[in-house]
């Protein structure tokens, strides 16, 4: 199959794998051709980090790292005196909301077609790494408008780190560089922000790709491809990444583009979940917001910290919840123990589970926007349960599912 | 799966208008982060034009004000001085200051306004490497040892040593290829000038 | 099956919202409900009186630190002149921003906090809210201030417009022997009349609304241009997408 070719793509496949690259990840990967609305989000979320980076980048060149300049600098600085910069904040704010979006429901179309199972465990493991990152990411980098939402979030946040008994107190300390949340933090969450994170997370995202095309993609149906092969050595379902798939994406990343854009122009705040109201006052540590709120992507798992009592005064149960509700998901491909991928050809009940699992997540995401009272705690603590349960009993109710045949190829509904 | 059954010449003509569109579009989000390198809101008001009160200033005397950040120098000049720059054309290198930067009204001996023709508004800015040339108005400056009998007085950069007359016109073989910049400048009054305003016959 | 699976969420999610939201209710039934401010930051008229009484009485104690005379000229419509002549009463440079008359030691001594800046206001408080207040003075003789606000209890603010508005009294509505403050009457009129004063409030809610984010007009009908650049990006790659897609089967 070596194809030797001539000219200036000759000389440069002599010293540099172009052309091999380009055939090995698009024009010959072979992609399964039943792909359906939820393959999108793979390709979005690699959009959104190049309107992160791109917008990120013009931001630092005028954010002020410096708790007497951050606010002004964000709100007077970028969103007045510097022409676009209000476009370029709010390409970052909005695009911070929908990178979460676009890799929960990324994330949600895994689940649903056992992505994670062998052979793609590393992929999964890799994702649950950038949505780690992530998570660090969006945390630091809203410290950097320096409004109240800002100090107080990361007050709260790091706060929790102070929960872990004996090293707590001076962990919280030695994180923020100071006795409260000042100049240090803010300095050195920018560093971390603009620069290691997001180095991190384009290594991270390049490693789940690389080990997504050495075993290649999943599809709805759950079905390897490559069992399937014709003479030639290429998957009978397979259609080439490239034209294929890209004149696809293309489309989608216009469709997502078109949401984006009217939150943009026309609901950046998205009524205070993007941008929030308390967010407009500059920071003051001498006065509380009335209410306390996350950003709305961090909210069903603050939920989890608020639903779990503490127990001797001590926060620490809830930090621990709050932990393992993410860190239980990094073993998810081997919690699921029933051998058939997609949740097409399982049990009816599994179904359910998983419905009622999307409304739990959403449900303690919604609560943990709101103040607390006892019906809701109440609330919170079923949807922690259940959000365990699920998880936690994988292993025993996965081996109870009466599957239904896997078809032998995949099917184009 | 065959490719004769495909309408190339369609597909091609699609691939085409959706890079075109898509190209225009790259375009588009271009401008917004193209601009936002231009001076901010901040810059343009810190840049905004700037009041000299020139009631004090004596015939002979210069004073410097910072206009955009950059030193600007209004000398009035005496009759004599007036005088020179006449007489000194032969050691000028751009004599009627068609090469330099200075507002059409001032393309003139003085380099100055009609109303106004002793007093000279520059910019402190040597035309050479951007030194701020230092204002010698004594004939027998030693600095201008080189010039000798011809030095009249006049500008000294000291990165380079260039020459430039009362009017900041650059003398010949100097380091700085052209006469020291006027800015745009108009007067409020006989006592105020407004740099940074265009205001020619005023 | 698949559609099942989607009834499912979609049924749980409303009836938990539902739920939720009943409570959200009854817990913001103790709050004063807000009076629509209908502002329109699209008339320039309206702002341009907004200007006039945001400068003449609110920048007396308020700034606005990061709202630029010269910007609010070009937004406006107004000639340098006009602003320098009506709006800037510091006399500051045309390019500078909006500083209070009184200086901040002065207010520490006056009032004993520094009032807040009003760039961002309308944003962290939101155009109702700001029109509730400024309209939701009443008198009340066990404050020193002498009044009280409907939506901002105790507050330290002296009601500026006292002149202009008259003297108002707080209505109350009792049931179940709770007596809720429902709203306030006029029963000494001032300068103006209510409607009058009213749409004077409302003219200055809209210029605070616009110094809030000085661009959303212009923010909103670029992005109109957008959208239609986006439909007409999409009917290409669809139809790209359609043609290259008809090769699988």
């Amino acid at each position: 199959m070596e194809q030797k070719s001539n000219g200036l793509m000759g000389w440069v496949d002599a010293r540099y794998p172009a052309t091999k690259t380009w055939e090995k990840h698009l024009a010959k990967y072979y992609t399964p051709k039943n792909f359906n609305f939820w393959y999108f989000f793979g390709s979005l979320a690699f959009m959104v980090l190049v309107i992160q980076i791109l917008s990120g980048v013009f931001l630092t060149m005028f954010y002020k790292p410096d708790t007497a300049l951050a606010f002004q600098s964000v709100e007077m600085g970028i969103m007045r005196d510097v022409e676009w910069g209000w476009l370029i904040r709010y390409f970052h704010s909005t695009g911070a909301s929908a990178f979460f979006i676009v890799v929960y429901l990324h994330m949600f179309r895994a689940l649903i077609y056992g992505s994670y199972k062998k052979p793609r465990e590393l992929i999964w493991i890799f994702g649950m790494l950038i949505f780690l990152a992530l998570m660090a990411e969006g945390f630091m980098g809203y410290l950097l408008p320096w409004g109240q939402m800002s100090f107080w979030g990361a007050q709260v946040i790091i706060n929790l780190v102070s929960a872990i008994p004996f090293v707590g107190e001076g962990l919280s300390t030695w994180v923020r560089g100071d006795f409260v949340i000042g100049d240090a933090t803010l300095n050195r969450f920018f560093s971390l922000h603009v620069a290691a994170i997001p180095l991190i997370l384009i290594g991270l995202i390049f490693a789940h790709i690389v080990a997504l095309h050495e075993v290649g993609s999943n599809n709805p149906d759950g079905v390897e491809i490559k069992k399937n092969k014709d003479a030639n050595g290429i998957p009978k379902d397979g259609i080439p990444f490239h034209p294929y798939y890209s004149v696809k994406d293309i489309v989608g990343v216009i469709v997502f583009l078109m949401f984006f854009s009217i939150v943009v122009f026309f609901m950046p705040e998205m009524f205070g979940y993007f941008l929030e109201h308390a967010n407009f006052e500059p920071a003051n540590p001498l006065k509380t917001p009335e209410h306390i709120a996350p950003v709305w992507y961090f909210t069903p798992y603050y939920s989890i910290l608020r639903a779990v009592p503490s127990i001797a005064g001590s926060a620490f149960p809830g930090v621990i919840a709050m932990g393992a509700a993410i860190v239980v998901m990094f073993f998810l491909p081997w919690l699921d123990r029933n051998p058939v991928k997609s949740i097409r050809y399982r049990a009816g009940w599994y179904k359910v589970l998983v419905a009622i699992f999307v409304v739990t997540f959403i449900v303690l995401g919604i609560l943990g926007t709101l103040s607390v009272t006892d019906g809701r705690t109440l609330l919170a603590q079923v949807c922690t349960a259940y959000y365990f349960a699920f998880f936690l009993l994988m292993p025993i109710y996965t081996k109870l599912e009466k599957n239904k045949p896997v078809p032998e190829r995949v099917t184009m509904k | 799966m065959s490719a004769d059954a495909v309408n190339n010449s369609k597909r091609r003509l699609l691939v085409a208008a959706t890079s075109v569109v898509g190209a225009v579009g790259a375009g588009f989000v271009a401008v917004p982060f193209i601009k936002s390198w231009n001076p901010s809101a901040k810059a343009l008001a810190a840049g905004a034009p700037v009041l000299a009160d020139i009631s004090k200033l004596e015939e002979g005397q210069m004073i410097v004000v910072e206009w955009r950040g950059k030193p600007v120098y209004i000398l009035k000049r005496t009759d004599d001085n007036m005088k020179v720059l006449e007489t000194d054309t032969d050691m000028l290198a751009d004599v009627n200051s068609d090469a330099s930067k200075q507002p059409d009204c001032c393309k003139n001996i003085g380099r100055s306004h009609d109303k106004h023709t002793k007093t000279v508004v520059m910019e402190g800015v040597c035309t050479h490497l951007g030194c701020a040339p230092k204002y010698l108005p004594d004939m027998n400056n030693p600095f201008a040892g080189a010039l000798g009998a011809d030095w009249k007085g006049g500008f000294f950069c000291p990165c380079h040593g260039s020459f430039y007359d009362l009017s900041g016109r650059v003398y010949k073989s100097m380091p700085a290829p052209t006469n020291l910049p006027v800015p745009i400048h108009k007067y409020e009054s006989d006592t105020v000038i407004m740099i940074g305003q265009d205001g020619s016959n005023a | 099956m698949k559609k099942a699976m989607i009834k499912t969420i979609l049924v749980l999610l409303f009836t938990t919202i539902a739920m939720i939201s009943t409570g959200l209710a009854m817990a913001a039934g103790g709050g004063y409900p807000k009076t629509p401010a209908n502002v329109d930051v699209d008339d320039m008229a309206s702002l341009q009186r907004g200007a006039k009484v945001f400068t003449d009485y609110c920048l007396s104690c308020h700034s606005a630190k990061f709202v630029r005379f010269n910007r609010v000229a070009t937004d406006l419509g107004l000639t340098e002149a006009e602003v320098m002549g009506n709006l800037n009463h510091l006399g500051v440079k045309f390019g500078a921003t909006m500083t209070a008359v009184m200086t901040d030691d002065y207010s520490k001594e006056a009032f004993g906090a520094v009032p807040p800046d009003l760039s961002l206001v309308a944003r962290s408080r939101g155009v109702d809210w700001l029109y509730t207040y400024l309209t939701g003075f009443y008198a009340d003789s066990a404050k020193t201030t002498g009044h009280n606000n409907v939506i901002f209890r105790d507050v330290g603010m002296p009601n500026i417009f006292w002149k202009q508005e008259g003297v108002k009294q707080a209505v109350y509505e009792e049931h179940d022997g709770v007596k809720t403050l429902v709203g306030v009457e006029v029963v000494e009129q001032g300068t103006m009349a209510p409607e009058e004063f009213n749409l004077m409030i409302r003219d200055l809610v809209a210029f605070l609304s616009y110094i809030g984010e000085p661009n959303q007009s212009y923010r909103k009908s670029l992005g109109i241009y957008v959208l239609v650049f986006l439909f007409i990006f999409f009917g290409f790659a669809y139809a790209m997408k359609k043609d290259y897609w008809k090769d699988v089967h």
